[in-house]
């Protein structure tokens, strides 16, 4: 067994398949930000140019990283995740409000945005908590404690306000599932999506009557095992408040601008002006698309900036209509192989904080893209996160690499652990 | 199984993602067009359409400007619409509704909400425009006539129609086309080619550059210049002529097809299709049932043409051999072929050969005529099929192929035909049952277009060229290559001598001997066609057609004629007069006849016209029988 370190260690699918995908990511950026009028490629007044500065930066810190000492994250997560949340905390006094959300702290002309850091920072965490040998997350007391490091930076993203970063939390369900934490919270949890989705669509009345009717009709049919009525009846009654709550949640405490993305994708109203209109030209530059796109720079809807957004959270709509069907499949596809390549190595290792850490890794990622991909092709309502390595911005794309890159680091010493 | 959860997740999310792709950018094709429309500016430049000169270069049509108020609904900012529609002279109610329309249509695009204004409306109007945001004025071109005559071979243009635009790229919604006569035919060559320029905009619709680099735009062309074949002057004297009448005149070149004039009766001036009171004036024209004023009687009304199809039946007799000009017929009142009634004949004198026989319109010799040439061949439809193979290459029985969009066929019967009709060979037919084609009366119909064209062809001594009437393309400097190429009839030459003896008598002691043209040797034939309606399910017969065909002068003719006049009675009453005084007018340039023009312009059918829709029992042709002294009386008006 080799105890040497080498370069070949590390896993190349993965870094292959990140340099892809910061690629076309750049590419896209060069498209929906071009100007024919723009003076020189060099000037940091072009987006791309600026993101090309920060992938070269991003390369010194993926360097950076592969040299520290694989033990350094596991060691230091607790003092980064502590870090990570006072810079959150210091958000709130020191903060710079960019579009109504106080987000960013302000360098000058540069801006950094801690909460891209704090999902590693929240994954160190978690894995370290979870690996830990005193922790059993069958018992509800670490249940606790884990949920607490998970929603303690949640808690603090919200109120920015930014509940799309804080969205992005849910994926640490994956590796906690993954530890063996009670299939019930998945049960629990697609209920409650699925109840609240029906809520929407169909007055609460009709979901309670019809919980009832299913709960009788399974009570009646189970009749002979002697069921337990009270369990029976609590469930009805849980789904019920649920929905009700739900309903008056939706139109008591929600804003109206949440109310209406949720209505229209659920197709309930049909908006292609105000605030329908980003998916509406999302959706229109995607088709335009084609089998093989129009063509770089040749995309009428990207380079007439019609797509709001288009540089950062509707990017992949760029890559819809410049490269097709064939281009944009082609990204999904990337996607796809990254988070499966990050699970298949994930399972692979035998120290049990890099296998926490990878599903974590392997979890934000999917959620960043389901819920970017989703909203960009209008299969999800309008939640700003951006599309991992593709989407404009130093903080995201830094968050990220450095999210992915001690996996990768974490990996490549999978050999020598023992 | 735990492992398995964010795997298949993964990858079912995946999957949907590929079909979501799938369906917007492949399956469902709208967001091609609708993009196209939000991110594209189009730019059109509608070059001067082409102007149309007589053959004497006077200019007949020319373009002027004219004013489209259009608005961009979404672009409107509040407005007066009290002030706004006195300025537009429109109701409010109208205007409300047209711009209820124009954002139905659609918010973005710009939609008309008053066409076609005159330079003075728009001068009024245009200094108060900038009070109202989102409407803008439109400069559009439209035809403007420096006559008041030719509407049916002019044509018009208009705003065209879905239909086409569905079929033809090149047009857009609001473009102008030509519809009938020369804007029509020659629709591509007026209009030139409309320049496109494509330009990329961005969400705020501003221009932001050319859009692929410029490489779908088209460089507008100006229209070409067309220049006619029509006489202006003749023209207008023809429809001069023809006021109060039903029917038409058609004079060709006969050396060369070119069509002189082409007077439809009634006619309408072509400045009442252009511009704000288009639409209302073309229903007008439109729903005049009666006398029809947009059907072109010269090119789609099919006629029996009677008695000048004699000339065809000599030419046809001869070329097959089975007369000799010397032959000679006894007419007694009519031709007896059989237990039938005769077919019955005017008062001449008899007997009669060729070419008194065309000179005197003796029907006796032409049913006898016809008959040999049709008994020359074992049955009658072998003989039938030659005889219809002679008068093909005549240009009968089929359009011929002349420059102008509409027209008939005429018929010229077949074997076929009358095998169906006959029920053959159940029944068999003999030539008695199609005796009637001999003097132009049976089954054959022709366009006054047809006539002309024979005459032209008799006129040549056995050839024509298609009638056209494109004369010159500016820049093209020649005319289709369909129009330069001699059409030859199946009749030697040497037979045509005779037959234009005879129509040159007609003249000299024959039906037309009053209508001599003094100084100029004249050809032409009279003919009193037969026909009938129906009146409340019932045939009714009408007072005859009064047709005449000519040519002048008889050697070296120059002009070739036919008229068709309505009801006009027998041949010389109008037809021939009418040809006369055109002929007379065509080479000398003035009439000197003044008693015989003046007989023309005066008199009119417009009371022959009522007679069948009075709902009374009418008399035909006056009530009176064609008799010598009938005649004499009839010219002493003169």
């Amino acid at each position: 067994m080799s105890t040497g370190r080498s370069v070949g260690s590390f896993d190349w699918a993965l870094i292959l398949l990140y340099l892809a995908l910061i690629s076309i990511g750049w590419l896209s950026i060069y498209s929906a930000s071009y100007d024919a009028t723009a003076e020189t490629f060099f000037s940091l007044d072009n987006l791309h140019t600026k993101q090309l500065l920060w992938i070269g930066l991003g390369f010194v810190i993926i360097v950076f990283i592969l040299f520290l000492d694989s033990k350094f994250f596991e060691r230091f997560s607790s003092l980064i995740y502590v870090v990570s949340i006072l810079s959150l905390i210091l958000l709130f006094p020191l903060g710079k409000n960019i579009n109504g959300a106080t987000s960013w702290f302000a360098l000058g002309s540069f801006t950094l945005q801690p909460s891209e850091f704090a999902k590693v920072a929240t994954a160190l965490a978690l894995a370290k908590y979870l690996s830990d040998i005193q922790t059993n997350i069958k018992t509800l007391r670490d249940q606790l404690r884990a949920f607490l490091v998970i929603a303690i930076p949640a808690l603090v993203i919200i109120p920015q306000p930014d509940p799309g970063s804080a969205l992005v939390y849910a994926a640490f369900f994956f590796p906690l599932y993954r530890e063996g934490i009670a299939a019930g919270y998945l049960i629990l949890g697609a209920s409650v999506v699925t109840l609240f989705v029906l809520t929407l669509l169909f007055s609460p009345l009709y979901i309670a009557l019809g919980v009832a009717t299913i709960a009788i009709l399974l009570f009646l049919r189970n009749r002979k095992k002697r069921p337990a009525k009270f369990l029976y009846i609590g469930i009805v009654l849980a789904c019920s408040l649920f929905t009700f709550s739900v309903n008056y949640i939706f139109e008591n405490v929600f804003q109206q601008r949440h109310r209406d993305r949720f209505n229209i994708v659920l197709g309930k109203e049909a908006d292609t002006q105000s605030i329908g209109y980003n998916t509406r030209q999302s959706e229109i530059a995607i088709g335009n698309g084609g089998w093989t796109g129009q063509g770089f720079l040749q995309g009428t809807q990207t380079t007439g900036k019609f797509v709001p957004e288009q540089d950062t959270d509707y990017i992949f709509s760029a890559v819809g209509e410049e490269w097709g069907f064939l281009g944009s499949g082609l990204v999904v596809v990337l996607f796809v192989l990254l988070i499966l390549r990050i699970i298949q190595l994930s399972e692979k290792q035998k120290n049990e904080f890099s296998r926490i850490y990878g599903y974590s890794v392997a979890g934000i990622i999917f959620i960043h893209f389901a819920v970017n991909v989703g909203m960009v092709t209008g299969l999800m309502p309008t939640i700003g996160i951006p599309l991992p390595f593709f989407s404009y911005g130093g903080s995201g794309f830094w968050g990220f690499t450095i999210l992915l890159f001690i996996f990768i680091k974490l990996d490549g010493n999978r050999v020598n652990e023992w | 199984m735990r492992k398995l959860l964010l795997l298949s997740v993964v990858l079912s999310t995946g999957l949907l993602f590929m079909g979501r792709l799938f369906y917007l950018q492949v399956y469902d094709t709208s967001a091609t067009t609708l993009s196209e429309n939000n991110a594209v500016k189009t730019i059109y430049t509608i070059p001067q359409r082409g102007r149309i000169y007589d053959r004497n270069g006077k200019l007949l049509v020319s373009n002027q400007s004219s004013y489209d108020l259009m608005v961009i609904p979404r672009e409107i900012k509040p407005f007066d619409t009290i002030s706004l529609s006195k300025l537009l002279n429109i109701t409010p109610e109208k205007l409300k509704k047209e711009l209820k329309r124009a954002r139905n249509f659609s918010p973005v695009l710009p939609s008309p909400i008053v066409s076609t204004m005159s330079q003075d409306e728009y001068a009024y109007l245009g200094e108060q425009m900038r009070k109202y945001e989102g409407f803008f004025i439109q400069k559009r071109s439209l035809r403007d006539y420096q006559i008041d005559f030719g509407a049916n071979f002019l044509g018009y243009i208009q705003e065209v129609h879905q239909g086409i635009i569905n079929r033809d790229d090149y047009y857009k919604s609001g473009d102008l086309i030509g519809r009938q006569g020369v804007e029509e035919q020659y629709e591509e060559i007026l209009r030139g080619v409309k320049g496109v320029e494509h330009f990329q905009k961005d969400r705020f619709s501003r221009v932001i550059g050319p859009y692929k680099e410029g490489d779908l735009d088209i460089t507008a062309e100006e229209g070409k210049n067309i220049e006619l074949t029509i006489d202006a002057e003749l023209q207008k004297y023809g429809e001069q002529l023809m006021v109060n009448k039903r029917g038409g005149i058609v004079a060709i070149e006969p050396a060369t097809g070119e069509i002189l004039a082409l007077v439809a009766a009634p006619n309408y001036d072509p400045a009442l299709l252009v511009g704000r009171e288009r639409s209302k004036n073309y229903t007008r024209l439109d729903a005049d049932s009666i006398s029809k004023p947009l059907f072109d009687r010269v090119l789609q009304g099919e006629y029996p043409p009677g008695s000048p199809f004699k000339a065809l039946t000599s030419l046809i007799a001869l070329q097959e051999g089975v007369i000799d000009t010397q032959d000679k017929v006894y007419c007694n009142g009519g031709y007896r072929y059989g237990g039938k009634k005769p077919l019955g004949c005017h008062h001449h004198k008899s007997p009669v050969q060729l070419i008194s026989g065309i000179a005197y319109s003796c029907n006796s010799y032409f049913a006898s005529t016809y008959r040999s040439t049709i008994d020359k061949y074992n049955t009658p439809q072998e003989g039938i099929e030659k005889w219809r193979s002679h008068l093909e290459s005549f240009g009968l029985g089929n359009f011929m192929g002349y420059d102008l969009p509409t027209g008939r066929p005429g018929l010229i019967p077949s074997a076929k035909r009358y095998n169906r009709t006959y029920n053959y060979p159940t029944y068999h037919w003999g030539t008695t049952a199609t005796i009637s084609n001999a003097i132009g009366q049976g089954e054959v119909l022709m366009t006054p277009m047809q006539m002309v064209n024979f005459t032209a062809a008799i006129a040549n001594r056995g050839w024509f060229y298609k009638p056209h009437i494109i004369k010159n393309i500016t820049g093209a400097d020649t005319i289709p290559s369909i129009y330069r190429e001699k059409q030859m009839t199946t009749i030697d030459p040497q037979h045509f001598e005779p037959v234009i003896q005879g129509l040159n008598d007609v003249y000299n002691h024959g039906t037309a001997s009053t209508l001599k043209i003094p100084g100029i040797e004249i050809c032409g034939k009279t003919g009193t066609a037969e026909n009938s309606i129906r009146i409340n399910g019932k045939k009714a017969q009408l007072t005859d057609h009064s047709v005449f065909v000519a040519f002048a002068p008889k050697d070296n003719p120059k002009i070739a004629i036919a008229v068709f006049v309505e009801n006009g009675y027998w041949g010389s009453r109008y037809g021939g007069r009418i040809a006369s005084i055109m002929i007379e007018k065509y080479l000398k340039g003035e009439v000197t006849r003044k008693d015989l023009e003046n007989w023309v312009l005066t008199h009119s059918l417009e009371e022959e016209y009522a007679k069948p829709l009075s709902g009374k029992p009418f008399p035909i042709n006056d009530g009176k029988k064609i008799s010598a002294k009938f005649l004499a009386e009839e010219n002493q008006e003169l």
